[in-house]
């Protein structure tokens, strides 16, 4: 098994400012902005993202945590996965929603996120942010709006995201092969 | 990941998968909480409702934590079926599986009736109650009511106050609390408590002010007339006399209790209205999150099929 480190500080600060930057980029005029992470680890990304933004504007955007275990497309097709919590204390009802998640691979969590954000309102507008983005990855049709770092990789390899929130000592993003 | 696909009671289930119960209701409960209160989750599993002996709210609150997971229902009832003409119990759920059902909901007069069919049939089948011995989601809902209220069981002081020999649901909530480190007390008339139950790990009292005194939280349950052949006790005025709950024994109390019942209540027997609907109370509560208890399970043991 090898670890490949693919982005590390202080080139991911750059990434999520430059991110920031493209976000504010396209808010919309009268249309206010949200960011939803997505559980289990897109919560910590959605975080460093909301903390940079309330850095560019006059008021930090609302932030919330979408859960989307419910949804899955593979219930009763493999070993159940553990929900976690939803926490959405604001309304996405026509507001522009930033999904937030580490790493877009198939693009089945995303589905299944745009699923269950759909049991809280109808935003005007979803665009989905991701801080990897495994590119000839993907199983449906989905790709993102805002990506951090567009990696080639096979499926077989996977991303590995550690955060210091999660009690890493740095943050730091690898690509783990099998041999 | 549940140990077993079926849920015949609690006595099988271990601390940890108690735990897996709680948090995934948990979730749930919050489901309920959305404008949309449905989740995709089992849309492709059929289970079928079968109740061989009546029940509110145990029925309804089956059926929706069903429907919340968008999974198909049927609903059979013993009155007005073929078990009136003689069709043995075997018979009767495989008839309702030829008909392709994934998961059996079953309440039985018979205590065992639901493991007798988990060896005979290949579904996964929850007890919804059989006759005196377990309702395993009754005492896993009224664990998740406690634990909201009080956190961690561990060491906490809980008491079972009434009709016990008859009661499946003090026999399951034994079993989960005991498993949970509770230290629990039975307390009612000797005849209502079994003989040897302190095998189980448990004190008896017979002194209901006393034993309110001790605890933390008083699970309270109904006086089982229907199952009563013979006379326990001479009056239900007797009865509601020295073992009934009333607000002004709570308002005497050191510190405040939590007050539970399973339903349905006898109002002025086992609790008096004021008390039954005083801040102590958390009946309704418990009505609550039985839904979000019964998704939890089913969405568990679906997920083993």
């Amino acid at each position: 098994m090898t670890h490949k480190l693919i982005l590390s500080s202080p080139l991911l600060e750059i990434t999520i400012s430059r991110l920031c930057q493209e976000l504010i980029e396209n808010q919309i005029e009268g249309i206010e902005t949200v960011i939803l992470g997505l559980q289990p680890r897109g919560i910590y990304f959605a975080e460093r993202i909301a903390k940079e933004l309330s850095k560019h504007l006059a008021e930090a955007p609302q932030i919330g945590q979408l859960d989307a275990t419910f949804y899955r497309d593979d219930f009763r097709r493999r070993d159940p996965v553990s929900p976690n919590s939803t926490h959405i204390p604001f309304i996405i009802e026509n507001k522009r929603v930033i999904l937030v998640d580490d790493v877009l691979a198939t693009g089945r969590m995303v589905r299944a996120a745009l699923d269950a954000m759909t049991a809280f309102g109808r935003p005007a507008k979803v665009e989905l942010c991701v801080l990897i983005d495994r590119i000839y990855n993907r199983d449906l049709p989905i790709n993102a709006d805002y990506i951090g770092k567009s990696v080639n990789t096979l499926s077989t390899e996977k991303v590995l995201v550690e955060w210091t929130e999660q009690g890493h000592d740095a943050d730091k993003i690898w690509l783990i092969t099998h041999p | 990941m549940l140990k077993s696909p079926h849920l015949l009671g609690i006595k099988d289930l271990d601390a940890e998968s108690i735990d897996l119960i709680v948090k995934t209701a948990k979730e749930f409960k919050e489901v309920l909480n959305r404008p949309i209160k449905k989740v995709p989750s089992l849309r492709d599993v059929t289970i079928a409702n079968v109740f061989f002996e009546n029940s509110t709210r145990t029925r309804l609150s089956f059926e929706l934590a069903e429907k919340r997971l968008s999974a198909d229902t049927i609903n059979f009832s013993a009155s007005g079926s073929s078990v009136k003409k003689g069709e043995t119990l075997l018979d009767t759920v495989n008839n309702i599986l030829a008909m392709k059902v994934d998961m059996i909901v079953m309440r039985h007069a018979s205590p065992g009736a639901p493991h007798y069919l988990s060896k005979h049939i290949k579904a996964n089948i929850i007890n919804a109650g059989d006759g005196t011995h377990e309702h395993p989601t009754q005492a896993l809902l009224d664990t998740f009511s406690l634990r909201e209220k009080l956190g961690d069981l561990a060491g906490k002081k809980i008491a079972i106050v009434g009709d016990i020999l008859h009661s499946r649901v003090a026999l399951s909530n034994i079993y989960a609390l005991k498993k949970q480190g509770a230290q629990v007390r039975l307390c009612g008339p000797s005849t209502l408590i079994p003989k040897h139950i302190q095998s189980l790990g448990v004190e008896v009292s017979h002194d209901v002010k006393d034993t309110l005194q001790w605890c933390d939280a008083a699970n309270v349950l109904r006086i089982q007339l229907e199952r009563q052949q013979i006379k326990y006790f001479p009056s239900l005025r007797e009865y509601a006399q020295f073992f009934g709950i009333t607000r002004k024994i709570l308002d005497e109390l050191p510190k405040e209790i939590v007050l539970m019942h399973p339903g349905p209540i006898n109002r002025g027997v086992e609790l008096s209205s004021d008390a039954a609907d005083s801040p102590h109370s958390i009946i309704l509560d418990q009505v609550e999150n039985g839904v979000a208890v019964r998704m939890a399970v089913l969405y568990l043991l679906a997920s083993r099929a």
